[in-house]
């Protein structure tokens, strides 16, 4: 258990998937520019990272490794995604047209979201058992959407800020995120 | 559009990652050599030249396109993936120390969003080679925006260059002379986004400076 906890904490923190894995990022500059567009974005990422890392997990494990065929990882993989995402936008529109409303639009961005795929192979990478898997990409996830809400809230208040010309836009942005990497860095000091 | 222009515009006026700021993460996440810099670099080239290939050969056959008009960004993806399964499988087999360095960002090479783009603004619009010349020319400019930010992560973070393999360049000297020394830092996500976010700013400030130019000369007329 004591393990389980520890692997929760480094997936939230110190292996953070935006600032040290560098997963994400596109959403995380793209979609950060209000609040309620990040934390819609970061939950909708959490929701499809732990569905799609369980089924990934389960047909590696019983299927590709059974037949020998882990080679197909890549292609079965991106597939999965893809098709698990359109199911879940038709059955959201289906069941919660309240949710559909508020996550529809990020679900289609979610396919080419590198951390998707990224965790998924991650689980494989590192031998993770069943509940090793539930918990690293639960816990990876909203460790996204953690840092994504952080860094929406210091966009809104940069858009007020005098920046240089240059810096407008991106390259602010980007420093920002260094500047949150930085804090994110220390913390691999506790464990 | 002319076939060299297809070829150069990746370069410089449409550069995937200092223009178009497409496929950050692993631009990011492995310059922090030039070895990797430049098989990442290899890898996009492979990829990105022979998805376009493909996939406009499927495009420009009309039935073809018809066909898989409805599904063509699975039917992309399928292409693309199998083209990354590919230098996955190559790369473990011969080039085993990169494979590790470069690690989980390989079988990414299938959600970076520069590949995808291409099959779907150009590749599904253009002849067999003129994709193939754009394909060369967007992996070209990316892995040159790559070997840039991997430059000067590794010279300011380790004082040395990584060429390819134990062919390195160390520029302990020039940092003795100045006496300095390398700061860690620009090895780690700090220094990644930091370099990045600092070229990112000088290359708009240079094209700021050359429209306002523009725009004088034009106000000047």
């Amino acid at each position: 258990m004591s393990e389980l906890i520890g692997l929760a904490f480094a997936a939230f923190v110190v292996e953070n998937i935006v600032l040290t894995q560098f997963l994400g990022i596109c959403p995380f500059l793209g979609v950060s520019k209000k609040r309620s567009s990040a934390l819609g974005m970061g939950i909708a990422v959490v929701f499809v990272i732990v569905l799609s890392s369980t089924i990934t997990w389960l047909l590696y494990h019983f299927i590709l490794d059974v037949l020998a065929i882990t080679y197909m990882r890549t292609i079965v993989f991106i597939l999965v995604i893809a098709a698990l995402v359109q199911m879940v936008e038709i059955f959201l529109k289906k069941v919660s047209p309240a949710l559909y409303k508020a996550l529809g639009i990020y679900l289609p961005l979610i396919t080419t979201n590198c951390a998707v795929l990224g965790v998924a192979i991650i689980n494989i990478n590192e031998g993770h058992d069943f509940a090793q898997m539930l918990v690293y990409s639960t816990f990876i996830s909203l460790g996204f959407l953690f840092v994504m809400y952080i860094f929406a809230m210091i966009r809104e208040k940069l858009d007020f800020s005098p920046v240089p010309k240059a810096f407008k836009g991106t390259p602010i942005a980007l420093i920002v995120a260094a500047i949150l990497a930085m804090i994110f860095a220390r913390f691999g000091g506790i464990i | 559009m002319n076939k060299l222009d297809n070829f150069l515009k990746g370069f410089l006026k449409e550069n995937p990652l200092f223009v178009s700021v497409l496929g950050m993460c692993p631009s990011l996440a492995i310059t922090t050599s030039l070895e990797n810099a430049l098989g990442m670099g290899a890898a996009v080239f492979f990829v990105l030249t022979l998805s376009n290939f493909i996939i406009s050969l499927i495009m420009s056959n009309k039935k073809l396109a018809e066909l898989v008009k409805p599904v063509r960004i699975p039917v992309y993806i399928v292409v693309i993936a199998s083209l990354v399964t590919i230098v996955e499988m190559v790369m473990h087999a011969f080039l085993i120390n990169l494979y590790e360095s470069l690690g989980v960002f390989i079988p990414l090479i299938v959600v970076n969003c520069i590949i995808l783009g291409r099959a779907e603004a150009f590749a599904s619009e253009n002849k067999p080679l003129d994709s193939v010349l754009d394909g060369m020319g967007m992996a070209l400019g990316y892995t040159g925006a790559l070997v840039i930010i991997s430059l000067v992560r590794e010279i300011l973070g380790q004082g040395s260059i990584t060429i390819w393999g134990n062919l390195a360049i160390d520029l302990g000297f020039a940092f003795d002379f100045l006496k300095i020394q390398p700061l860690d830092m620009f090895t780690k996500p700090v220094g990644a986004f930091m370099s990045f976010g600092f070229i990112l700013a000088t290359i708009f400030a240079i094209s700021n400076h050359k429209a306002n130019k523009k725009a004088k000369e034009v106000k000047g007329q």
